[in-house]
C-alpha cells in the first residue's frame, strides 16, 4: 500500500518483508528514507532502526516507523533507537506522503 | 500466575482514571494549562484504545464520544470551565462504573451526559460561556496572535538530531510556510574548527513568525522533535524588547552553506564518529528502558515478604546472640554479615511498601469538589507535601480518617460565604492537607480557616451529655477532647455528611491503632488544624530494649530523646516528687518498677529515658538500658485489648518476648500524674 502511495509522486520503492532483510538491503543500497512497521517478524521494528542507526550509510537518514497508538511509550523508545519521526495507523495517503515529503524534501 | 487480561485493563484504566480525575481537578484551577488538557486526553485515548482491545466495547464507545468532545477544548477551540469539569467528572465516573460494573450502568446516563458535554461545547464554542477563567485572570488565550502580530520562537534542538536524520533547516522552511519569517541563528555554542563534529547540532535558533497561524501550527512543524528540543512560543506583542538579547546574528543563507558542507566533512570522520554514537545510542535506549521498568505486585505479596523479612530478622538476632556468646571467630563474621544483609534487606522491603501521600491526596480533592459544591460553600483545597512516603498499609488505613476530618472542616469548620462576607477573610474558604516528616514520623495536618471550635458550646454539651459536672475547671485543650468522645456532636441540625456524632471518635481509635495520635487546635473565627503523627511504618522499628526487674521491655526509639542517669543524690531530692531537673526544665518521671510492680531491689544505678510525646516530656525510670533493637512488632492477642501501657510484643534473640511500651499512654499518665501532684502543691 506503501508503494501504491509513493510510487506515483515519483519515489523509488524498495520492499522487505521483515526486520533482517531491511537490515540487509540497507547495507546494499544507498536510500533517502525508510519506513517500518514496528511489529514485524524476525527482527522487530526497534532492533532494525538499532540495526540501521549503527550503520556509517545511515547518519542522517530519516527513519519513519508506523506505530498504532498514539501511545508516548513506543515513541519514547523508537526515537531512542534512533527514529526520526512516526505515523499513526490507520494513515490516509495524503498524510504518508505530508511526512514523506517533509523529511526528504532536503 | 496467570493474569486475567481484563483484570489488567482494569487495574491500568483504574490508574488512568485517577489520573483524569487529576488532571479535570487541576484544570478547574488552570483552565488554560495545555499541559493538563493534554494529560487528560492521553488517558482518555488509552482508555479507549485498551478498552476496546480487551472487549470493553461500551468502555470504548463512551470514552470515544468523552474524547471527541474533549478534542476541542485540546484544539484550544473552548475552555475548560467549571461546568464541563464538572460534567466531565460525571463521565469519568461513568467510565468507571461501565468498567467496575457494565451491567448496573444504564446507557441512557452516558448518553445524557455525552449530550451535555456537547452543549456545553456548542455554547463555549459559540462564545457563550467561553473562557470566563481565563479572560478573568487576563490569560492569553490558546488561539492567541488572532492580532496577527505574530509569534516570537527561540529553538534549541538536542545536538544528536542531525544524526537521527532531522534535517532543522527543513523545519525552518515550515516555518516559512505559516508567514513571513525574521530567522536569527545563535552561534555562540559552535566550537572552532578543529572541535566542529559536523553531525552535532549546535546552533539555536529565534524566530520573528507574522501571519494569523496559531501555536499549534508552529508545535505542529515541530511535532517529530517536540521532546528533543527547547521551543518557547511567545506572542510577539507580549515579547516586547526581545531584540535586546540578541548576540549574535548571522545570515540564514551563510548557515545554510554550512550545512551543506557538513556531510562531506562528515564522511571524513566517519568511524570515529560511528563507534561514539553508538555507545551514546545504547545508553539512550538504556534510559528508554528506565522508564517503563516498573512491576506491579500484589499488595498481600508485598504483606508476605514483609513477614518473612521479619521472621528473618528475628532469627538473625537469635544467631548474632549465640555467636557473641561463643568465641569461634568465623561465626562471629558470619553472624555480623548476615546482621548488616538482614537489616538492609528490612530497610529496601520496607523502602517497597512505601507509597506517596500524593496517592491518598488525590482522592480528596474531588470529595472536595463534591462537598464544595453540595454546600454552596466555595473552598480552595491546598496539598502540601504530596511526596511524603508512608508505609502502603498505614495510607490505606489513614483514608476514611481524613475523609472524615476534610468533612467536618467544611462541613462544621468553614463558614457560608455570607457569614465569611461580614470578616475579613476572603468568602472562599481554604483548607490545606499537609504532610511532611519530622524525626522518624509523619505529620499529617487538616487546616481550615473556618470558624474554630465553640469551647463554650462544647462545654454545655458535655454537660448535657452528663459526662462532666456543671462547672467543673477546665482547660480549653480538655473540652476540646470531647469532641473525640463516642456520640459527641454539636451539630445542632444532622446534614447528610456530618452531625451523626459517629466520626471522631473512630478517627481517633484509627489513629491510635497505628500507634498515631492525634491533636486538634483551634483559634476561635481563624480556623482549626487537626494534626494526626504517625509513625513510618507498622512493621519493624527501632527499639531501646531496657530491663526493668526481671521483665525486659521495648521503647521506641523515636520516642526516646535521652537517657540520664538518676543518681542517688537525685533520688534523695527528688523523692516523693517524681520530678528530675534536666537542664532547668522540670519533667515528670514514672517508676516503672513501682507501674510493672516488678520484685526485688532496685539497680543501684537507675536510669531515666526522656520520652516525647507531641510537646510533653515524661522520663521512664528503668533499671538498666540493654541496646538498640530491631523490633519485629507482633501484635498482642484480643484478650489484651485493654491493656493500655503496651501496644505489643516483640521476640528478642534468644527466643523469650518483651512487651513494647505505649509511650503516648505513658506520657499522659505521667502528666497527669504530675498534674494531681502539682495541684496540691500549688494549694
Amino acid at each position: 500500500m506503501i508503494k501504491l502511495v509513493l510510487a506515483p509522486s515519483g519515489h523509488k520503492v524498495v520492499e522487505a518483508g521483515d526486520g533482517s532483510e531491511g537490515l540487509a538491503k540497507a547495507k546494499a543500497e544507498r536510500f533517502d528514507l525508510v519506513i517500518t512497521d514496528l511489529n514485524m517478524p524476525v527482527m522487530n521494528g526497534l532492533e532494525m532502526i538499532r540495526g540501521l542507526r549503527a550503520l556509517p550509510s545511515f547518519t542522517g537518514v530519516p527513519i519513519v516507523f508506523l506505530t498504532t497508538e498514539s501511545d508516548d511509550g513506543v515513541k519514547q523508545q523508537a526515537k531512542a533507537a534512533g527514529a526520526t519521526g512516526w505515523i499513526t495507523k490507520p494513515f490516509k495517503p495524503e498524510q504518508l506522503l505530508a511526512v514523506v515529503t517533509k523529511l526528504v524534501r532536503a | 500466575m496467570e493474569l486475567d487480561p481484563a483484570e489488567t485493563f482494569r487495574q491500568e484504566a483504574s490508574d488512568l482514571l485517577d489520573s483524569l480525575e487529576a488532571a479535570l481537578l487541576d484544570l478547574g484551577q488552570t483552565p488554560q494549562d495545555s499541559d493538563l488538557i493534554d494529560a487528560a486526553f492521553r488517558a482518555l485515548h488509552t482508555i479507549k484504545g485498551s478498552g476496546a482491545m480487551f472487549g470493553f466495547d461500551r468502555v470504548a464507545a463512551f470514552t470515544h464520544d468523552f474524547e471527541t468532545a474533549f478534542d476541542l477544548i485540546r484544539k484550544g477551540k473552548i475552555s475548560a470551565d467549571r461546568d464541563i469539569i464538572t460534567v466531565s467528572l460525571a463521565a469519568k465516573d461513568y467510565i468507571r462504573a461501565l468498567i467496575d460494573d457494565p451491567d448496573s450502568t444504564d446507557p441512557i446516563i452516558g448518553e445524557a451526559i455525552v449530550e451535555e458535554l456537547q452543549a456545553l461545547i456548542a455554547t463555549g464554542a459559540t462564545g457563550g460561556t467561553a473562557s470566563p477563567v481565563g479572560a478573568a485572570l487576563g490569560e492569553p488565550p490558546a488561539v492567541a496572535a488572532a492580532d496577527g502580530a505574530g509569534w516570537l520562537i527561540e529553538i534549541a534542538f538536542e545536538p544528536d538530531i542531525l544524526r537521527n536524520g532531522t534535517n532543522p533547516l527543513v523545519l525552518l522552511d515550515d516555518l516559512r510556510a505559516l508567514g513571513s519569517c525574521s530567522i536569527r541563528a545563535h552561534l555562540d555554542g559552535v566550537p572552532e574548527l578543529g572541535a566542529l563534529d559536523p553531525e552535532t547540532c549546535m546552533i539555536a535558533w529565534t524566530v520573528e513568525l507574522e501571519g494569523g497561524c496559531t501555536r499549534e501550527d508552529i508545535e505542529d512543524v515541530f511535532m517529530f522533535v517536540r521532546d528533543e528540543m527547547k521551543l518557547e512560543i511567545t506572542p510577539l506583542s507580549l515579547a516586547g524588547s526581545a531584540d535586546a538579547k540578541r548576540p549574535a546574528t548571522v545570515d540564514i543563507d551563510a548557515v545554510a552553506a554550512a550545512a551543506t558542507v557538513a556531510p562531506a566533512v562528515a564522511k571524513e570522520l566517519q568511524p570515529a564518529l560511528t563507534e561514539r554514537a553508538a555507545g551514546e545510542r545504547s545508553e539512550g535506549a538504556r534510559r528508554g528502558e528506565d522508564k517503563t521498568s516498573t512491576v506491579r505486585v500484589q499488595a498481600e505479596r508485598l504483606d508476605e515478604l514483609m513477614d518473612r523479612v521479619g521472621e528473618l530478622v528475628i532469627a538473625q538476632a537469635r544467631l548474632s546472640q549465640l555467636a557473641h556468646s561463643g568465641t569461634d571467630l568465623a561465626i562471629k563474621s558470619i553472624a555480623e554479615e548476615i546482621e548488616r544483609l538482614a537489616s538492609g534487606l528490612r530497610d529496601s522491603t520496607m523502602g517497597v511498601r512505601m507509597v506517596p501521600m500524593g496517592s491518598l491526596f488525590g482522592r480528596f480533592r474531588r470529595l472536595v469538589h463534591d462537598l464544595s459544591r453540595d454546600l454552596g460553600k466555595p473552598v480552595d483545597f491546598v496539598t502540601v507535601g504530596e511526596d511524603t512516603e508512608l508505609d502502603k498499609t498505614m495510607i490505606e488505613r489513614l483514608a476514611d480518617p481524613l475523609v472524615h476530618l476534610i468533612r467536618n472542616a467544611i462541613d462544621h469548620g468553614i463558614e457560608a460565604p455570607a457569614a465569611r462576607a461580614g470578616t475579613t477573610k476572603s468568602p472562599t474558604g481554604r483548607i490545606e492537607l499537609a504532610a511532611r516528616y519530622v524525626g522518624a514520623q509523619v505529620l499529617v495536618t487538616v487546616q481550615d480557616d473556618g470558624a474554630g471550635l465553640d469551647a463554650t458550646r462544647i462545654r454545655a454539651k458535655a454537660e448535657e451529655q452528663g459526662l462532666i459536672a456543671a462547672g467543673t475547671p477546665l482547660s480549653e485543650h480538655e473540652i476540646h477532647q470531647f469532641l473525640f468522645h463516642p456520640g459527641f456532636s454539636t451539630a445542632r441540625t444532622i446534614s447528610a455528611l456530618s452531625g451523626r456524632g459517629v466520626g471522631m471518635d473512630v478517627v481517633k481509635r484509627t489513629i491510635e491503632a497505628m500507634r498515631g495520635t492525634i491533636d486538634l487546635a483551634t483559634v476561635p473565627g481563624y480556623g482549626s488544624t487537626v494534626t494526626l503523627r504517625l509513625p513510618l511504618t507498622l512493621a519493624i522499628i527501632e527499639g531501646l530494649l531496657i530491663r526493668v526487674g526481671e521483665g525486659r521491655y521495648i521503647i521506641p526509639l523515636s520516642a526516646v530523646e535521652e537517657c540520664v542517669e538518676l543518681t542517688a543524690a537525685e533520688d534523695a531530692r527528688a523523692r516523693g516528687r517524681n520530678f528530675l531537673n534536666v537542664r532547668g526544665d522540670l519533667v515528670p518521671f514514672l517508676r516503672l518498677r513501682d507501674l510493672f510492680e516488678a520484685d526485688g531491689e532496685a539497680d543501684p544505678h537507675q536510669k531515666v529515658i526522656i520520652t516525647t510525646m507531641g510537646d510533653t516530656r515524661v522520663g521512664l525510670v528503668v533499671d538498666q538500658i540493654i541496646g538498640s533493637h530491631q523490633t519485629v512488632i507482633k501484635s498482642l492477642s484480643k484478650l489484651h485489648s485493654d491493656v493500655t501501657m503496651f501496644s505489643g510484643a516483640t521476640i528478642l534473640g534468644d527466643g523469650s518476648a518483651a512487651l513494647i511500651l505505649d509511650v503516648a499512654q505513658l506520657v499522659s499518665l505521667g502528666q497527669s500524674r504530675a498534674e494531681t501532684e502539682k495541684t496540691p502543691e500549688a494549694a
